[in-house]
């Protein structure tokens, strides 16, 4: 729209392709009045043909943006959905489109494509063609949803959406798909008995996998309150007029069925845009299309801006529709509207140099960033940093949390590696790379790295390596070669230089593992050794027939070295918590190793003592307190099965302590803006063992994974927080598997506590009223709804605010690994 | 307050090691706070009172008014001001350590420590006035907290255990939506038999009068009465032909209605349990400062 906007201002010929009956459709699609946000604050808006864009209500946005395209007088053409683009010209020679596509099974099939050259034919569903020399492909990452396959699925009452679930009364409604999606639609048709809906829920799985627990449990709450009838295993085969014919479990039903609401997930638009000929960075399911420093794709004149090229905020957009009109004018000289910020970031910089002679000096130094276009470049920078360091000063120091990964640009660093003697050092040179244990593992920082000499840094963010990992897949070798490197390194270290891993390395390999599957089984013969790279594993062992609990190994540990020392069966089975990555190493090279460097092998037999200890005394409990241990085993068992196995600071209640009282939440409350981040109530409870709804601080917290502005960050003491940039567009919220955020507005300032007790002023601690809020909101002033969670209460020298405000010592914040150890047995003897 | 704008700004990665706040961890209770530590202070505290009085002999007779009386006076009076405290702590919360949990050890122990420091003041002097006043309201008021103290140690876990993972709310809506598949069940019933229906459907308080929170009894329960009217139904006509089987429909879900009822009032009544006392705790807690500022006034005043 931007694009079309600045087009119609030079006078250029276009047309403006939609696929729907409206512009803008992801906005047109967020919630009713939602404010939208207009972030990142510090870049200039360059929108193409005066277009303005402002925060405000969605409805604001999209009406002033219809009447503004209407007086640009922008060629509209709407309900005209682009089916395929192709050239029409020779063939352009040796440019041939390699296509992989993955199958179900894992297998992959490669197409090939030969490119024609411009202009290029496009055709929409309705059969028309358009012939155009320059295509500006902005169709967003929305994507279309998956269509029903079954024979009737032309009839009109399916429908893929579900606006206004209020709009349906006295319906038999049929809702296919057992994701979020599906799941939350199907509540809030079954929301309020009187709109009269008999609503139905269908699911090909007998188990709904892929959403979150908080929906699961309200849906099976509505199922078991009668509100809705729930079928797995099933899945429509036919649809006709007014019935639906499923195919279930236990064979053919027929059903009545007003209305079909199916969410059975989106195709993202990668597909079509690669059959046009637009190659993409890589496989990688997060990877973009290539582009050019003006954004033109691999297919000449096809052009991509927006969410598809990668900038998922309006602003980006917006400029970008005006930037790629100006290129494809001729306009070379144009600098890109974020030419500032990143001005901005080489300042600190000695010898001052324009950003882009910067980019290229970071690019052509810096190994990994190597596979980089300049456009490329660019953005990487915006979620990066460059930093001048002076001999001896500080990077970062041991045991510091961080997931960023450092590229020596110039100079040299120096490794501690031994704590407890800063003098002995390991140098890492120009071009490479540090600080990616921290990257893969989300662990503290292993060590503290000094600079060397004078040198030139640039420090990449979590977001923005995993961004270039999937972009460059160079890249994201030599990443995981020095990882495993350098987690042998610092796991082992006892005089180990990369010399001596050599043959270890090269044997190496990394897996997968899902959660809950076993890596090593008791009683079975191997003597691989695995190396925990991220996730967790617990240990477990047969006793009496029934599997004990022995540990918790976090991260950056390793298991399985009993064997390759003594060489007897495995004595316990070790299985992944949570998804997990791991190093497998060989035990013939391993042994080796461990023969030439008696040190080392010193350092292991320690290790496995230890450990013998410990399994000992817990066997010797079994044998005399049976119950304790089996209490100790269930416990553990069941945090591990509530996630416990990702938290690094995880909220718990002792139900045997709990009055009920709520003052945690309302501490929690009163010590944040007024809203409380925790449910105290909510959630899981195993012998009186109570994990409420509040936020795990995960390893690698899922609600990151997808924030338009970026908002969501670990911060210094390794809590997961929520900068004032949310735009509130509740992605994280759908992305925490354990329903710890809500978007919410931050009510008013309550009146004086004192005020209160002496005079009932206000509504007391704790969490104000919705009411209330509402009643007292200052009038004309819009606060948005921002997501909201817990932030471990950093700043406050008292730490968690939930822990100190609980009367009784019910409440405790503690990390996995400090809860699930033996001092977990006194539990049981209570 | 600490709200997150704040925390933004001296959370720009330093790479320093930032030490996380200091914080409890230790799974102990607070009757077991620190082992104990408070039990142990009060016990020392009351040891120490008894010495004091049984040594030192006062004439006339032992009263408030001896240096050794004095001594206690001031001790408890500093105490109980101290104790009434608690009450604001538990409400301003401030971002430095603290620990509620300390507190009401140290509450409850020094709390009790009071029964023998007080009773030792008086010197086993009562009669109708406002010295005495003073010390009834404040036996009055420990004698409640011991209570709570019974109450918090016993119920927590029956609650926990009640609850089967269900939120208050989720039990009250567990209700209604039986109630909605009622009203739809009794929709084909001839009038009489919709009737019994409706009275459990208007007739049935979860929570009721305090006192019923407080027992969790009903006597009068409307969906009791109708499942018992229609339980008879459904008998008398076992006997001749078989059952209505919309009856027997609505009889299962007044069954399930009753049970989810009791659930709900059981947590209703451990809920009231848990918080009734505090209603007379801290009221008598005001009445107590007062008097013991009209006891404090009228000794300086009168003496
Ligand atoms: C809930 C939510 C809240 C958000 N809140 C904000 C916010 O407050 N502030 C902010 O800056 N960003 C926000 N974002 C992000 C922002 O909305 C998107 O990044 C932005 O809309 C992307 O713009 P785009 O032009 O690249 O693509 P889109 O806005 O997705 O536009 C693509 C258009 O192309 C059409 N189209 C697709 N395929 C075809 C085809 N084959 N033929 C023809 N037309 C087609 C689509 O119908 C659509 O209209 C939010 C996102 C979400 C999901
Ligand atoms: C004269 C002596 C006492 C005074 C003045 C006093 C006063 C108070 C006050 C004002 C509160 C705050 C209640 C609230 O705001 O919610 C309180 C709470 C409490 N008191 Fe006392 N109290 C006394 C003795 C005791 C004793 C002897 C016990 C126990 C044996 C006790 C146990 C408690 C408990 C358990 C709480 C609740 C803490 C909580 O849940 O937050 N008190 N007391
Ligand atoms: S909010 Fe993020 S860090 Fe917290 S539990 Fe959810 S996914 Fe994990
Ligand atoms: S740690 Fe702080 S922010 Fe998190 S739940 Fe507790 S009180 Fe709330
Ligand atoms: S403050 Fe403690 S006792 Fe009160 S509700 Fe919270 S956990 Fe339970």
């Amino acid at each position: 729209m931007s694009a079309a906007a600045h087009a119609a201002k030079l006078g250029i010929s276009h047309v403006l392709l939609e696929k729907t009956d409206h512009l803008s459709d992801t906005i047109y699609k967020y919630q009713k009045g939602k404010h939208v946000m207009a972030t990142p604050s510090q870049l200039v808006l360059r929108a193409g043909g005066g277009l303005q864009f402002e925060a405000g209500k969605r409805e604001t946005i999209l009406g002033i943006w219809d009447e503004m395209t209407a007086a640009a007088k922008v060629n509209v053409k709407l309900n005209a959905e682009i089916k395929s683009i192709a050239g029409t010209g020779d063939p352009i020679p040796g440019s041939i489109q390699k296509t992989t596509t993955r199958n179900r099974d894992g297998t992959t099939v490669v197409k090939e494509l030969q490119r024609l050259a411009p202009p290029y034919k496009l055709v929409t569903t309705s059969g028309e063609e358009i012939i155009a020399d320059t295509i500006i492909l902005a169709i967003g990452t929305q994507g279309n949803p998956n269509l029903l396959g079954c024979p009737g699925a032309q009839q009109p009452h399916i429908q893929y959406q579900l606006d206004d679930p209020a709009a349906y009364n006295d319906e038999h409604i049929f809702v296919f798909g057992g994701g979020d999606a599906g799941i939350e639609n199907a509540l809030g048709l079954a929301a309020d008995a009187a709109q009269g809906n008999i609503v139905t829920l269908m699911n090909r799985g007998a188990e709904f996998s892929t959403a979150k627990d908080a929906n699961v449990k309200a849906l099976l709450a509505a199922r078991d309150a009668g509100r809705i009838n729930v079928m797995t295993e099933t899945q429509p085969r036919a649809i006709e007029d007014e019935w639906v014919v499923l195919d279930t479990r236990d064979g053919e039903v027929r059903a009545r069925c007003n209305r079909l609401i199916a969410r059975i997930g989106s195709a993202p638009p990668r597909g079509f845009v690669e059959a046009c000929g637009v190659e993409f960075a890589s496989n990688d399911r997060l990877a973009f299309p290539k582009l050019s420093a003006v954004f033109e794709s691999t297919a000449p004149g096809i052009f991509i801006v927006g969410a598809l090229a990668g900038y998922p905020l309006i602003k980006h957009c917006m400029n970008q529709g005006h930037d790629v009109v100006e290129f494809i004018n001729g306009n070379t000289e144009l600098k890109p509207a974020d030419e500032p910020i990143l001005e901005a970031k080489f300042k600190g910089l000695p010898a001052g140099k324009s950003v882009s002679d910067w980019l290229e000096y970071l690019r052509s130094n810096v190994g990994i960033l190597d596979g980089m276009s300049a456009l490329q470049m660019r953005e990487f920078m915006l979620d990066s940093e460059a930093r001048a360091y002076r001999a001896g000063e500080v990077i970062f120091e041991r045991n510091a949390p961080g997931s960023s990964l450092f590229g020596v640009a110039d100079g040299q660093v120096l490794v501690e590696i031994n704590p407890n003697d800063p003098s002995i050092t390991v140098p890492i040179g120009k071009g490479e790379i540090f600080g990616e244990v921290g990257l893969i593992s989300g662990r503290r920082r292993g060590a503290t790295i000094r600079a060397g000499s004078d040198c030139v840094l640039v420090e990449i963010s979590r977001s923005a390596a995993l961004k270039l990992m999937s972009a460059v897949p160079a890249a994201s070798r030599e990443v995981t070669r020095i990882t495993t490197l350098r987690s042998l390194l610092q796991i082992f270290k006892s005089g180990l230089g990369a010399d001596d891993l050599t043959d270890v390395v090269a044997s190496a390999r990394i897996e997968t593992i899902r959660a809950g599957q076993t890596i090593i089984k008791e009683g079975e013969t191997g003597d691989d050794i695995y190396i925990i790279r991220s996730g967790s594993m617990v240990v477990e062992k047969t006793i009496g027939g029934k599997p004990v609990f022995l540990s918790y190994v976090p991260a950056g540990s390793y298991v399985g070295e009993m064997a390759v020392i003594n060489g007897d069966a495995r004595s316990a089975t070790v299985r992944a918590a949570v998804k997990s990555d791991v190093i497998k190493l060989e035990g013939e090279s391993f042994r080796s190793l461990l023969a030439n460097k008696p040190e080392l092998m010193a350092r292991v037999r320690d290790d496995m003592a230890s450990r013998i200890q410990h399994n000992a005394f817990i066997e010797s409990k079994k044998d005399s307190f049976g119950g304790v241990v089996d209490m100790y085993s269930g416990v553990a068992n069941f945090l591990v099965d509530n996630g416990i196995g990702e938290a690094t600071d995880v909220l718990l209640i002792d139900e045997k302590l709990c009055v009920g009282c709520d003052n945690c939440e309302k501490a929690c409350a009163d010590s944040h803006d007024g809203l409380s981040r925790l449910d105290r109530e909510a959630g899981r409870t195993y012998a009186h063992l109570h994990v409420p709804t509040s936020c795990r601080h995960c390893e690698h917290p899922h609600c990151m994974a997808d924030c338009p502005p970026n908002a969501i960050h670990r911060g210094p003491t390794g809590e997961v927080y929520i900068d004032d940039t949310c735009i509130g567009c509740g992605n994280c919220q759908r992305n925490c598997p354990y329903g710890v955020i809500r978007m919410d507005k931050v009510p008013p300032k309550k009146p004086w506590l004192l005020n209160w007790l002496l005079f009932g002023q206000g509504p007391g601690p704790g969490e104000p009223s919705k009411k209330w809020s509402y009643k007292n909101a200052k009038k004309g002033v819009e606060t948005p709804k921002k997501a909201v969670k817990c932030d471990m209460c950093t700043g406050q020298s008292g730490g968690p605010a939930c822990v100190r405000a609980c009367p009784t010592g019910a409440a405790i914040r503690v990390s996995p690994e400090q809860f699930l150890s033996v001092a977990l047995l006194d539990r049981g003897a209570e | 307050m600490a709200g997150q704008a704040a925390g933004n700004a001296n959370r720009k990665a330093s790479g320093k090691a930032i030490v996380r706040a200091p914080r409890e961890i230790t799974h102990e209770g607070f009757l077991t706070h620190r082992r104990s530590r408070w039990l142990k202070i009060a016990l020392f505290l009351s040891a120490l009172a008894i010495a004091v009085y049984i040594f030192t002999d006062p004439q006339p007779r032992a009263n408030g008014g001896s240096v050794a009386g004095y001594a206690l006076g001031t001790i408890g009076a500093l105490l109980i001001v101290w104790l009434s405290l608690i009450g604001l702590r538990k409400r301003i919360i401030t971002s430095k350590p603290y620990s509620l949990k300390g507190w009401t050890s140290a509450h409850v122990y020094l709390g009790l420590s009071l029964i023998v420091i007080g009773t030792l003041h008086t010197g086993f002097q009562l009669g109708w006035n406002v010295h005495s006043a003073a010390y009834v309201l404040m036996m009055i008021v420990i004698l409640s907290g011991i209570y709570g103290i019974i109450v918090y140690g016993r119920l927590p876990g029956k609650l926990s255990a009640n609850r089967q993972e269900a939120t208050q709310p989720q039990m009250l809506e567990a209700i209604r939506a039986l109630d909605r598949q009622l009203d739809t069940a009794a929709q084909p019933l001839g009038k009489d038999e919709a009737d019994l229906v409706r009275v459990s459907l208007e007739q049935t308080d979860i929570g009721g009068n305090l006192w019923q929170r407080l027992t969790g009894q009903q006597p009068n329960c409307g969906t009791a009465k109708a499942r018992d009217a229609i339980q008879a139904l459904v008998n008398q006509q076992m006997r001749t032909v078989k059952p209505d089987p919309r009856l027997t429909q609505i009889l299962f879900l007044l069954e399930r209605k009753s049970a989810a009822l009791a659930q709900a009032r059981r947590h209703i009544r451990m809920k009231t349990q848990l918080e009734i006392w505090l209603y007379l705790h801290v009221p008598a807690t005001f009445a107590l400062l007062a008097a013991l500022i009209a006891h404090i006034l009228s000794v300086f005043l009168y003496w």
